[in-house]
Parts: C-alpha cells; sequence; structure tokens
C-alpha cells in the first residue's frame, strides 16, 4: 500500500493518510477483509506520530470503510463498499447530467464535452 | 485513557520563581513533547515529575500511585534519559552497568547487549570520551534494560546533529511500537516533535497553557498576515498578539474557524508553527501585564 505523505499541505497530516487509504479501497486495490497494517506501524513507516494515524484510522472506522477487532488490529469492511461505490457513481450521474444540461444551454456538442472531461480527468489526478 | 503521570494543582515557589496551579496528565501508549521557553518551569516540572523537587502543595502521581507511599515501585518503572554525563567519569560503560543493574528488580542483560550491539556502544571504553550522542544512547540502553514503562528525556536532541536527531527519532518509533510505552520529552527544538509527538504540552512561565493532540493545535490555532487597517479596537481582540508594521500585520489565533469567518478573504491564514504559539503566547502574557499594571 502506497502512501505519500506531504509535510508543506494545508491538507492535515491524518486527512492525506485518510484519502488515501480510502481511494486505496475504492480501487479496490485494498480488498474487503484485507489486513491494515497497525496503526503504530504505519506511524513508524511514514515517520509521524502514532495520534496522527489514530485519527485516520478512525475516520475510516467512522465512515465505514475499516473495521478493527480487538487484538487483531484493522481490515477493510465488505458490504459498505458496494454502497459507497454505488452512493458514489449516483453522485457522479448527477452531477455529469448537470454538466450536460449546461452544456446544451450554451450549445456545447458531445464531442467538445468529452474532449473538455478528457482534459479535466486528465489534469486532475 | 490511562494517564502514566497526573499533576494535579501543584505549586512550587523555587529561586524567585514559581510554578501555579499547575495540572497536566501524560497518556500510556503515547509521546508528549513538553515545550515552552527558557526558564518557564520545564526543569523544575520534570524534577518533581522524578521526585527530585517536591511540590509546596498539590498532588503529583505516577501509575496512578503516590511518591509518598510507592516511591520504590514508581522508579523501578521509570527511565529517565540525559545527555549529560551524571555518572564518574572514569568508569567504563560495562563498569556502569554493574553498578546500576542491582537496583532494578527487571533488570535484562539480554536487552542491555541487544542495545549496546545496536547501538555500537563501546563497553570498554571510558565514559568521559564519548560523545554527546553517545552518552544519550547509552542512557537510552540503561532505561530500556529494566523494561521502562515511562522514558522521561530532558532535551534529548539539543547539542545533537540533525542526522542523529533523526536517528533518535527512529528509535523512539520503535519504542512505541507495543502501545505500553510512554515517553514525555521537553523539547525547544519543535521540528522534532511533528515527527513523533501524539501530544503537546506547553507552559508559560509556572502555568499550563495547553495539552492538546497535535493535530488540535493545527486545526485551531492560526496566523493571520493583513492589512493594518483591517485592525480596530474590536477585530484585534480575536487574537493573542499581533505584530504590527508599516507594512501589514500578523497575529495569532485561537479560533481559526471564527477568524475566517469574521476576516474572510481579506486576509492570508496560515498552519503556525509551536515556535509561532511559544512567541506569540508569550508576547500576549506580556501585553496582558502591561495593560493591568
Amino acid at each position: 500500500m502506497q502512501i505519500i505523505i506531504s509535510n508543506h499541505s494545508k491538507e492535515p497530516i491524518y486527512e492525506q493518510i485518510y484519502a488515501q487509504i480510502k481511494k486505496h479501497i475504492l480501487t479496490n486495490e485494498l480488498q474487503a477483509g484485507q489486513f491494515l497494517p497497525s496503526m503504530r506501524q504505519l506511524a513508524k513507516d511514514l515517520d509521524v506520530s502514532v495520534i496522527t494515524t489514530k485519527r485516520a484510522y478512525e475516520e475510516l472506522e467512522k465512515n465505514g470503510f475499516i473495521f478493527s477487532v480487538v487484538g487483531k488490529g484493522s481490515f477493510v469492511s465488505e458490504q459498505n463498499n458496494e454502497l459507497i461505490r454505488e452512493r458514489k457513481m449516483k453522485v457522479i450521474e448527477e452531477q455529469l447530467v448537470a454538466a450536460i444540461q449546461n452544456s446544451k444551454e450554451i450549445g456545447i456538442e458531445l464531442t467538445e464535452l468529452k474532449e473538455l472531461l478528457t482534459m479535466l480527468y486528465k489534469e486532475e489526478i | 485513557m490511562e494517564n502514566v503521570i497526573e499533576l494535579q494543582h501543584v505549586n512550587k515557589a523555587f529561586n524567585g520563581f514559581q510554578m501555579k496551579d499547575l495540572s497536566i496528565s501524560v497518556k500510556k501508549g503515547f509521546v508528549t513533547g513538553f515545550i515552552g521557553g527558557n526558564g518557564v518551569g520545564k526543569s523544575t516540572t520534570i524534577k518533581m515529575i522524578m521526585n527530585l523537587l517536591q511540590p509546596d502543595s498539590g498532588t503529583i502521581s505516577l501509575f496512578g500511585m503516590d511518591y509518598k507511599k510507592h516511591e520504590k515501585e514508581i522508579k523501578q518503572r521509570i527511565g529517565f534519559v540525559f545527555d549529560d554525563n551524571i555518572f564518574y567519569e572514569n568508569i567504563t560503560l560495562a563498569e556502569m552497568k554493574q553498578m546500576i543493574k542491582p537496583a532494578y528488580k527487571n533488570w535484562d542483560d539480554a536487552i542491555f547487549k541487544q542495545y549496546v550491539d545496536m547501538f555500537e556502544l563501546p563497553l570498554k571504553k571510558n565514559i568521559k570520551t564519548f560523545s554527546k550522542g553517545m552518552m544519550m544512547k547509552a542512557s537510552l540502553t540503561m532505561a530500556l534494560s529494566h523494561h521502562a514503562e515511562l522514558i522521561i528525556m530532558d532535551e534529548p536532541t539539543s547539542g545533537l546533529d540533525p542526522i542523529f536527531r533523526r536517528e533518535l527519532l527512529d528509535i523512539l518509533h520503535d519504542l512505541m511500537q507495543n502501545g505500553e510505552r510512554t515517553i514525555f520529552f521537553s523539547t525547544h527544538i519543535t521540528t522534532d516533535l511533528d515527527r513523533i509527538a501524539d501530544y503537546i504540552t506547553f507552559i508559560h512561565n509556572g502555568q499550563h497553557i495547553f495539552t492538546k493532540e497535535y493535530y488540535k493545535i493545527e486545526e485551531e490555532y492560526a496566523i493571520v498576515k493583513g492589512e493594518t487597517n483591517l485592525l480596530d479596537r474590536d477585530t484585534e481582540k480575536e487574537f493573542i498578539a499581533i505584530r504590527k508594521s508599516n507594512h501589514g500585520f500578523e497575529a495569532l489565533t485561537t479560533n481559526k474557524k471564527r477568524t475566517e469567518d469574521i476576516f474572510g478573504e481579506t486576509v492570508i491564514i496560515e498552519k503556525p508553527t509551536l515556535e509561532d504559539i511559544m512567541l506569540y503566547t508569550k508576547k500576549g502574557r506580556e501585553n496582558d501585564v502591561q495593560s493591568r499594571s
């Protein structure tokens, strides 16, 4: 699992860890039931304090991405993943519909919109 | 969460200087960085925690026990790490071990050997030939060899080069792996803290200013920069202290969100460093004293 932390980002470090693990889960790079490193191990590996990784894990757990078993550690959650993906898909659909409506209003063709989307998609991440 | 160190309403007058109603708690399994300027009472506080000084009033407990009744038990579980040689200079590390070992019930020769090897410490050389970094490692070895659950360090990184400071932080990360150990250390070098400290305890002039999770400090505090014409009697109250120049102002707020709501896009809001917080807190307190007198 790759996690890259920026010490100069405006985003707090625990949020960076949270967002990256979440992404790994949503893209199925981390699969349901898979074991996560202990928060102390992760803190050491990333050279950050334990409370930072603890906060990231707490947020992941609160939002249903992972669950922990006392004495065993943290694991990637199962059923919620599908749900989250579905929910996200729905949001994406809605946003795309809005973009299409706006495009139609000012006469932007599908090809042009596709080009714009491709360009933005590649720029962003 | 369990507290390993607990100071409650501690008062201590000392060399014309006073610790006032100091209440501090240190959480088990975490690293707490202890910050404050020179002469604000950090060493005095550490000495009280070690029972080398006693408070005039208030209570101090370690592992939930009182020094008056359980001094021996408490001392068995603490390791004090220092970088100055407080032992006789003309002995070797092997001789030092022989002196210290009988004092501890849980002394573990295997662990002693493990760390001596890992830190590449010479057993047969006079301790006085040790560098500051080696002395620190020797001291840490002693603390770990008796399975200290609480490690207290007074300015462990001062006088050490950046490479060794990094190495020390790695060692500390290793020590924290099982979650049973607690580290409390004072420091001036606040940049060391962001890599290891879970909590920050800040004192100023013998008073406890705060103990917070490190990330909370960034959430609550902020440095605000803007044009001086934004300041008036009301808006100035939003800040701990303000530095004004002909070119603008810079100030510290303890309520980042509120400041954002009040000033919006008219100011620049930045993450404060611990040094910023120390500096502005000192300045703010001085102004308070002036305006009251």
